[in-house]
């Protein structure tokens, strides 16, 4: 996403469920409401698994996208509760 | 913000396939933010046993999805038990998935509460000291009224 502030890059490639969404977490957790996480998987079940976890923690996934062949990438905005 | 979802889960059996089914779906509930509980229970209770959990198996027999899959007059060797567990690890290993204690650290930094069945305590005379650090000892009414309040409870 051009012009998109990425305040930090979760590079979870190579790995499974459950720890992409689990690197993640413990990315957020570290930052506050309002900063950008970006996070690359490599996890095919990621363009599902991101916004379902988005939807229930509260934060904003502002875009999923597929960079190609099993690549994802996904621009995650921390939100209050989370 | 909508009160908190939670899932309650039981862990009957005590091999290494099923400690990950288990611990994967926990660590994931917990890192949606839904409070998770397990219990504990029967075989399941390895998982939490400090002398057990190192030693958490897969056989190859009678379990013809094993990592090692071989006809089960091959499976009854001794050692295939501990090759196929040694296969179903370096496999684990080589895609970077986290190890059972792993797991299990990260369900106790998210707060996911650990019953100990006090029936399997018993019966398996388990002490106090060889529960991993966290664990709550409870009997099923203290299990059951946790889950009753909870959206989703699954038998694993």
């Amino acid at each position: 996403m051009e012009g998109l502030k990425v305040d930090k890059v979760v590079d979870t490639k190579g790995m499974l469920c459950p720890m992409p969404v689990v690197k993640a977490k413990l990315a957020l957790e570290e930052m506050k409401p309002g900063q950008v996480a970006k996070v690359l998987s490599t996890d095919p079940g990621s363009m599902k698994d991101f916004p379902a976890w988005c939807q229930e923690t509260g934060n904003r996934l502002l875009l999923a996208q597929e960079e190609g062949k099993r690549l994802y990438t996904f621009f995650i905005e921390k939100g209050k509760e989370a | 913000m909508p009160e908190k979802k939670r899932v309650a889960l039981v862990a009957s059996k005590g091999t290494l396939d099923m400690a990950y089914a288990l611990l994967i779906i926990a660590t994931t509930a917990a890192s949606m933010g839904w409070e998770v509980g397990i219990f504990f229970t029967f075989y399941g209770f390895d998982i939490v046993n400090k002398k057990k959990l190192p030693k958490l198996k897969v056989a190859s027999l009678a379990n013809p999805a094993a990592p090692l899959p071989v006809p089960n007059i091959i499976g009854v060797i001794p050692g295939m038990t501990a090759v196929a567990t040694w296969m179903m690890k370096r496999m684990m290993k080589k895609q970077n998935v986290p190890t059972v204690p792993e797991l299990l650290d990260l369900c106790r930094k998210w707060g996911v509460r650990l019953f100990a069945c006090s029936t399997t305590m018993g019966m398996m005379s388990i002490k106090d000291e060889d529960l991993v650090e966290g664990c709550e000892c409870a009997g099923a009414a203290a299990f059951l009224e946790y889950a009753s309040k909870a959206q989703m409870t699954l038998f694993i």
